[in-house]
Parts: structure tokens; sequence; C-alpha cells
């Protein structure tokens, strides 16, 4: 039977780099990826589970980072925004938010861009309908969500995330 | 948020599990953590000992026994109901109305043990659990044993799951011929919490209806399967559901009935009828 811990050593691979730390038990994933590997595109927005802007994929889907202890993502494979533009170069979902003013403050904009992704890559082809079900689980206060739908139907219709 | 400290383990059998549940008073089996964790940031639960289920491969996976009724293990999650086959065939409503819960990522971790466990009165599947007749099987460590959905919830937050204990799946039966469900709600939004929830079962003309977000346990209700009927057996039933600031308690009473009926006439369609 496992012993119960308060702390342990996880290994996790964030954006294709393995990162092996001690984390406390109560630590939750997002201020891991915050706090202890730095990457600070993970937002926390409500830290209730509400506002998606913590979202990143784990093991290729989408989940809330601020609803999981970064214990359990031991040996997990995660990708946060950082992730996206692998190299530097922008992807095309990325450029659409740009060219599509799909952002104001940005707050959203990392878990956004990773509900979006993940909905692509499930559903190369969604109905407005279906992207508006995909991005759900994200809240954007400033734009309406109009553009947000745009830039994602223009990579859609486009091919290709 | 800072949780309390805690302690964790994270056992690969159901064996494990319920030995580690048993060997604190205050341990607490972690699933999806949708509801669980953002509990433990506000401490509203602060348990000594979390046992993570996610890796015990016995509480994953949707089979079919061998008189056709759905086995789900108690980790799958909403999404892997969604997507299942088999649940499309045996019991389509299950499916369908878990894509109407919350979002993508709720649904890509939260899992049908956590939300029958939790059993918070807005939740969507105990009324569903009430009407398709499914049984929920709990392991303590000395036995095994399996309930009805009125043994099962006992109260806002509280089922027949014991401390110590563990519910490992739950049995839903294949629809009879004939026999059709349905789903009725009026949320907090497209997909949002309920105000009130309805699952229906019909079969012969008679059907059974589970009221949910109305009591501290989904509501049965039995009722020809007729307009006059369903609303009449939901007045009967005398319902004393909350007021907050989403409805009144008059307008959950009032939406029970519309939405009974609604619910019922989506299973009547099916049947054809
Ligand atoms: C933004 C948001 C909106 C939501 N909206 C809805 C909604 O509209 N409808 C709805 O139904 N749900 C909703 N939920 C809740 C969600 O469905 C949760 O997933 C569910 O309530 C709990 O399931 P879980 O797997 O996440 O369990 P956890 O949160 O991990 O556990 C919940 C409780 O059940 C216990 N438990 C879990 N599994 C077992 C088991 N096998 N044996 C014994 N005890 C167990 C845990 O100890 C804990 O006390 C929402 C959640 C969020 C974050
Ligand atoms: S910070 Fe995680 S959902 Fe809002
Ligand atoms: S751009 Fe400001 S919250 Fe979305």
């Amino acid at each position: 039977m496992p012993e119960p811990v308060s702390e342990q050593t996880i290994s996790v691979e964030i954006n294709g780099e393995t990162y092996e730390q001690e984390v406390e038990a109560r630590k939750l994933l997002v201020h891991f990826i915050r706090d202890v590997v730095d990457l600070t595109g993970t937002h926390v927005g409500c830290d209730t589970g509400n506002c998606g802007a913590c979202t990143v994929l784990m093991d290729g889907k989408t989940i809330k980072s601020c609803m999981l202890l970064a214990i359990q993502a031991d040996g997990a494979t995660i990708t946060t925004v950082e992730g996206l533009a692998a190299g530097g170069e922008l992807t095309p979902l990325q450029r659409a938010f740009s060219a599509s003013h799909a952002l104001q403050c940005g707050y959203c904009t990392p878990g956004m861009l990773l509900s979006a992704a993940y909905l692509l890559e499930q559903n190369p082809h969604p109905s407005e309908e279906e992207i508006r079900r995909g991005i759900q689980g994200n809240i954007c206060r400033c734009t309406g969500y109009v553009n947000i739908v745009e830039a994602i139907k223009s990579v859609a219709e486009g091919g290709g995330a | 948020m800072l949780l309390r400290e805690v302690e964790y383990a994270r056992p690969e059998t159901i064996d494990e599990a319920v030995r580690l549940l048993s060997s604190r008073e205050d341990a607490r089996a972690l699933a999806g953590g949708q509801s669980l964790v953002n509990v433990m940031k506000i401490r509203v639960a602060a348990p000594e000992l979390v046992v993570d289920l996610n890796r015990i491969e016995e509480l994953r996976g949707i089979s079919a026994a061998a008189d056709g009724s759905l086995v789900l293990g108690a980790m799958v999650t909403y999404d892997e109901l969604i997507r299942s086959d088999a649940v499309r065939a045996a019991r389509p409503i299950l499916g369908e109305v878990a894509l109407t819960i919350a979002d993508v990522q709720v649904r890509n971790r939260g899992t049908v043990g956590g939300n029958l466990c939790v059993n918070d009165p807005t939740n969507h599947l105990p009324p569903l659990m009430a009407t398709t007749g499914a049984t929920m099987t709990i392991r303590s460590l000395e036995a095994e044993r399996t309930v009805s959905s009125d043994e099962f919830f006992l109260g806002v937050y509280l089922t027949a799951v014991t401390p110590g204990e563990m519910l490992t799946r739950v049995t839903v039966p294949a629809l009879a011929p004939g026999e059709s469900d349905g789903w009725a709600s009026v949320t907090l939004g497209k997909d949002g919490t309920g105000i009130v929830n309805v699952a229906a079962t019909v079969a012969a003309g008679q059907a059974r209806i589970a009221i949910g977000c109305v009591s501290a346990v989904p509501v049965v209700v039995e009722a020809e399967a007729d307009e006059v009927s369903v609303r009449k057996a939901v007045a009967d039933a005398d319902l004393d559901p909350p007021s907050d600031v989403h409805a009144s308690a008059d307008f959950r009473r009032h939406l029970a009935q519309v939405l009974a009926w609604r619910a019922v006439g989506q299973a009547l369609e099916r049947t054809g009828a």
C-alpha cells in the first residue's frame, strides 16, 4: 500500500521540457506552473473553477489547473500557452486572434487559446454553435466573444490550428 | 489559493484505496476534483488525507453486464460517457445529459462517482439514477453492497457511502423495449447550474419522474404519462424547494410541474407514442 506523503518529488513534462521538483501535496498545479516553473502565461482568475484562465492541456485534454493538485500531475505531459508557439513562431490560431482583435486585456487569452486549440484538434470544422460551446469554460470580460469566435472560425475555415 | 496542509496517497487498486480511506478518521477520496478541490480551497473541507482514485484501473471503463446493463466504473468521466458507443446504445440519456454539465474542461475531469457521491442537489446525475433504476456498488474494508438510488442519496452532500468506504461502480439497466428517457431543465445560462432539473422514464404509459434542485435528494413521483396526471402528481408531492436569488420557492414549484411534463413529453416522443 502506498504511504501517504505530504510532499513528493514529481516529474512533469511541460512544453517539451521535463521538470523534477519536490512539491507539497497541497500545492495546486496552477501554482506549480506559475511559481515553481515560472511560466506565468497560465493565469489565475477566479480560483473557483469557473473562469478557465488557468486552462492547460494535460495528456492532450484541457483541464483547469486550479482544480488539480500538482502532485497528481506526476508523470503527465502538459502544454501551456508558452508551448503553443514552439520555436517562437505563432500558430495560425494565435495569428488569427491577433488579426481578429480577439483580445483586449489578454487575461483570458492563454486559456482561451488552449480551449480553442483543443476544440479544433477534436473537431477541425466546428459550427459557430460548436465553437461557442467549445469555449464555454473560458470567461472573457472584455471582448464580448464575437471576435474570439471569428478568430477561431477563420482558422477552422483556413484549415489547421 | 493555499490549501490547508494535507497528505496524499495514490493507490492502484480498490483494496489499497479502501485501506487508505479506513486508515484515518478524516480521509477523503479524490476523483475529478471538480468539487472537492474547490471546497478544500475555501476550507469547507480540510481532510487530513486525500486518496487519489485516478490511477485505479479497476474504477475505469464502461462495460456491459450479462443482462445488457451498463456498468460504469466510478472514475468514468463525463467526457467518456458522452463518447461511449455502449452508452449510446443502452441508455443514451446519460451521454446527452452529461454533455450539458458545465463546460469542456469540467467534463474532461469530472466523474460519475464524484457527481453521485457529492450529491449536490443541483447535480445532473442523481435524478437520472432514480429514473433509470441504477444501482450503486459500495466497497468497505470487509464487504461490498449494492444499493438503489433511494437508499443511496440520503441528504445534501450525504450518501450511503460512509467514511472508510467508496463507490466502485454504477449499474444502469439498458432501456427495455418500449421504454424511453427524457430530461428537462431550466439552468442559469446555457449549460449552467440547474434551477430545476427533471429526469423521466416512460414505459407502458407510466412515467417515473425524478426532480432535482428542489430537495436534499431527488424527489421521485410516479404518474400516468399524460400532462394532467404528471402535473397533478408533482403538485401532490408538496415540494418544499429553497428560495434564492435565482428563483423563489413558488417559481421552483411551478418549474417542477412544467419541466416534469416536458421531460415526460420528450420520453414519449422517443417511444413514438
Ligand atoms: C464551474 C463548475 C460548474 C459545475 N456545474 C455542474 C453542474 O451544472 N451540474 C453538475 O452535475 N455538476 C457540476 N459541477 C460539479 C462537477 O460535476 C463535479 O465534477 C462533481 O460534482 C464531482 O465530481 P468529481 O469527479 O469532480 O469529484 P470530486 O470533486 O473529486 O469529489 C467529490 C466528492 O465525492 C467524493 N467521492 C468522489 N468519488 C468517490 C468515490 N468513488 N467513492 C467515494 N467518494 C467519492 C469525494 O471524496 C468528494 O467528497 C460543476 C463544477 C464546476 C467546477
Ligand atoms: S482560475 Fe481556474 S477556473 Fe478560474
Ligand atoms: S480579453 Fe480581457 S478578459 Fe478576455
